[in-house]
């Protein structure tokens, strides 16, 4: 977790760092929209649950590289407020073969939606907020893994 | 016992964490409910919509029939939205 700008050049060189046996590296970027039902945004602000957060997200990587040949990955979350065009996530898997870095990527993303305590708030442009409400569409995209792990 | 509240429940309870003494009876998570939402109009409000909250005990996903303790942390929020 992090409130800082996320920087994909510095990720990408801590996960490779000292290595030349990665084949390929699956990412996934998640980035701020500007609208939400029909509605512009001004800003989105993202809480989260100190300790949960960390677990869960362990818990989460461990369960794909258990699942998938990776060499490492990397799972970063911004906290707090962010504009539209901002990354808000970011989810790298460094695997000998694309496959496996592509689908331990999807893996990540998808349990990281559904098992991770974090909670947006979008303002929008009338000054008015709203919470997120949660997507039933996320829980099926999990489900399709089977059980976490 | 430690409670803890995120996202709109923390908006309607009116505060983000509280101590409670923790009540002769109360033995699993749906007891601690009964017994929260009986605190203030707040604590009402925020568990009205039981279908919507989720929590945690010490830190891992927990439901109705987990059994709690008075040294336990324990934690109630929507569902994630996070990614």
């Amino acid at each position: 977790m992090q409130t800082d700008i996320i920087d994909l050049t510095a990720e990408m060189a801590r996960l490779t760092a000292g290595r030349i046996d990665i084949g390929g590296i699956g990412s996934f970027v998640g980035v701020v929209r500007d609208t939400a039902s029909g509605r512009r945004i001004a800003s989105m602000t993202l809480e989260h649950y100190p300790g949960m957060t960390e677990n869960a997200l362990a818990e989460i990587a461990d369960g794909a590289m258990q699942r998938w040949e990776l060499q490492g990955c990397t799972l970063v979350h911004r906290v707090g407020e962010l504009q539209p065009g901002e990354m808000i996530v970011l989810v790298l898997t460094a695997s000998p073969h694309r496959n496996a870095a592509l689908e331990a990527c999807a893996y990540l993303i998808d349990w990281l939606k559904t098992r991770a305590p974090f909670w947006k708030k979008e303002r929008f442009e009338d000054g008015s907020e709203a919470w997120v409400d949660a997507r039933e569409s996320d829980d099926l995209a999990a489900a399709r893994w089977g059980a976490l792990g | 016992m430690k409670i803890l509240y995120f996202a709109w429940l923390r908006e309607r309870v009116g505060r983000g964490q509280e101590d409670i003494e923790l009540p002769a009876g109360v033995t699993n998570l749906g007891e601690l409910i009964v017994h929260l939402t009986a605190l203030s109009p707040g604590h009402a409000s925020a568990f009205a919509q039981g279908k919507l909250v989720r929590a945690a005990v010490n830190q891992v996903f927990a439901d109705p029939s987990t059994p709690v303790a008075a040294s336990d942390e324990v934690a109630f929020f929507p569902p994630v939205t996070g990614g």
